[in-house]
């Protein structure tokens, strides 16, 4: 009787019981810095694996700044948010967003009115881990600085992607991010917003700058695109076409993650005729 | 042959700037991050500089300063004495086959001996 209940106990907490043949993969999309496109980037990367045909769960870990949903374009779904789940509130189905494009794809939203502090982080690694067992990857949105909020988006993740711009800001914080991750969790990196004029011009730094310091594993490179603003604006991520060279790099880089051998994507410079006549006449360096 | 004239001529574009800048601030960062490497450093150069010259441990400084382009070590080490200290302490290699090396470069010593 009393070894009954204690089974019954285990299996509720569904950690330490019976593990499911294959753990799906729990990523955590990280990078210190503030408004480098940690958001979009988990959007369209979801987006794109689950175009793929993989079943994929969002977790929107940046309790009180609820963002995740409204590039996804899926506000207006959200009845209840991850601390609901984690308060027992509400089952996890409940609280499961499904994606209006991709069947394979759901959304666990961040709760808004709430603080990261309130996250208890045993229960979230105990929810990551059961959300593995149900899909093949489970992205992380974590939320932006090292505090609280980023210790409970990384618990339950075993992988971290790391989303840099080619800022001097934004790469020093990704080498402190990287620094606290430490080995576990096998970053890769993603240069997000490059621009490639700039970097002809030796007006930013380019992707070799950047991962001479970082030295990461680079899963690819997104150009700053205005598309990418229109489709955010729209709350349909980039990633749902399949044409277009910024589309097409979000599905190589999910191609990447899922262990495909495809090269790296990288924006090309394509000289416009003005950048020609800019380059005859002299443009000013600065 | 405009783009060369440029370069010879127009000074660092901002993304060598930025470069410089990044490679400067990560120093700094990891430096920070490091007490204990710092400690230990602090520890082997006093050791290093007490087998010439007696030292005031415990006045011993170690700063890192940013300067324009480069990141210096500045240490100060105030001596003691210029007697071998006694008992003399015991190079590291001496027990072992022959040293591997005899002279060790100091570092720079701001403050001048006190001498006793």
């Amino acid at each position: 009787m009393h070894q009954h209940i204690l089974r019954q106990a285990q299996d509720d907490s569904g950690v330490e019981i019976a593990p499911a043949p294959k753990l799906g993969r729990a990523i955590v999309v990280t990078s210190g810095k503030g408004g480098v496109g940690k958001t979009t980037t988990t959007a369209n990367l979801g987006t794109a694996l689950a175009q793929r045909g993989a079943r994929v769960a969002l977790i929107d870990a940046d309790v009180g700044l609820r963002n995740l949903d409204i590039v996804l374009g899926l506000e207006s779904r959200v009845k209840y948010h991850l601390l609901d789940v984690l308060e027992d509130k509400v089952t996890l189905d409940e609280a499961l967003v499904r994606d209006k494009h991709s069947e394979t794809l759901v959304l666990l939203a961040a709760a808004q009115s709430r603080e990261k502090d309130e996250v208890d982080t045993e229960k979230m690694r105990a929810l990551v881990q059961g959300l593995r067992e149900r899909y093949d990857y489970v992205l992380i949105d974590c939320p932006a600085g090292i505090e609280l909020g980023f210790k409970n988006a990384i618990v339950g993740a075993d992988e971290a992607i790391v989303v840099c711009t080619p800022e001097v800001s934004a790469v020093r914080d990704v080498d402190r991010v990287v620094g606290l991750l430490g080995n576990r969790f096998k970053p890769q990196l993603i240069i997000n917003r490059l621009r490639p004029q700039l970097v002809k011009k030796g007006k930013m730094l380019s992707v070799e700058d950047v991962n001479a310091i970082l030295r990461l594993p680079l899963l690819g490179v997104i150009a700053d695109e205005p598309e990418i603003i229109i489709t955010t604006n729209r709350g349909e991520p980039l990633a749902l076409r399949h044409d277009g060279e910024t589309a097409s790099a979000y599905h190589a880089i999910a191609a990447r993650v899922a262990g495909e051998d495809v090269p790296a994507p990288s924006p090309e410079f394509k000289e416009s005729l003005m950048d020609k006549l800019g380059s005859i006449f002299g443009g000013k360096r600065a | 042959m405009i783009e060369w004239v440029k370069k010879v001529f127009g000074g660092p574009t901002s993304s060598s700037t930025a470069k410089e800048r990044l490679r400067l601030v990560l120093m700094t960062d990891h430096l920070a991050l490091a007490p204990d490497i710092i400690e230990n450093m602090k520890r082997d150069l006093i050791d290093v500089i007490s087998r010439y010259v007696e030292v005031d441990r415990d006045k011993v400084e170690v700063n890192f300063e940013r300067e324009d382009r480069a990141l210096a070590m500045l240490a100060n080490i105030p001596i003691v004495s210029v007697n071998r200290p006694s008992p003399p302490p015991q190079p590291p290699t001496q027990s072992g086959p022959p040293p591997r090396r005899r002279r060790r470069k100091k570092p720079s010593v701001q403050n001048p001996a006190t001498a006793h």
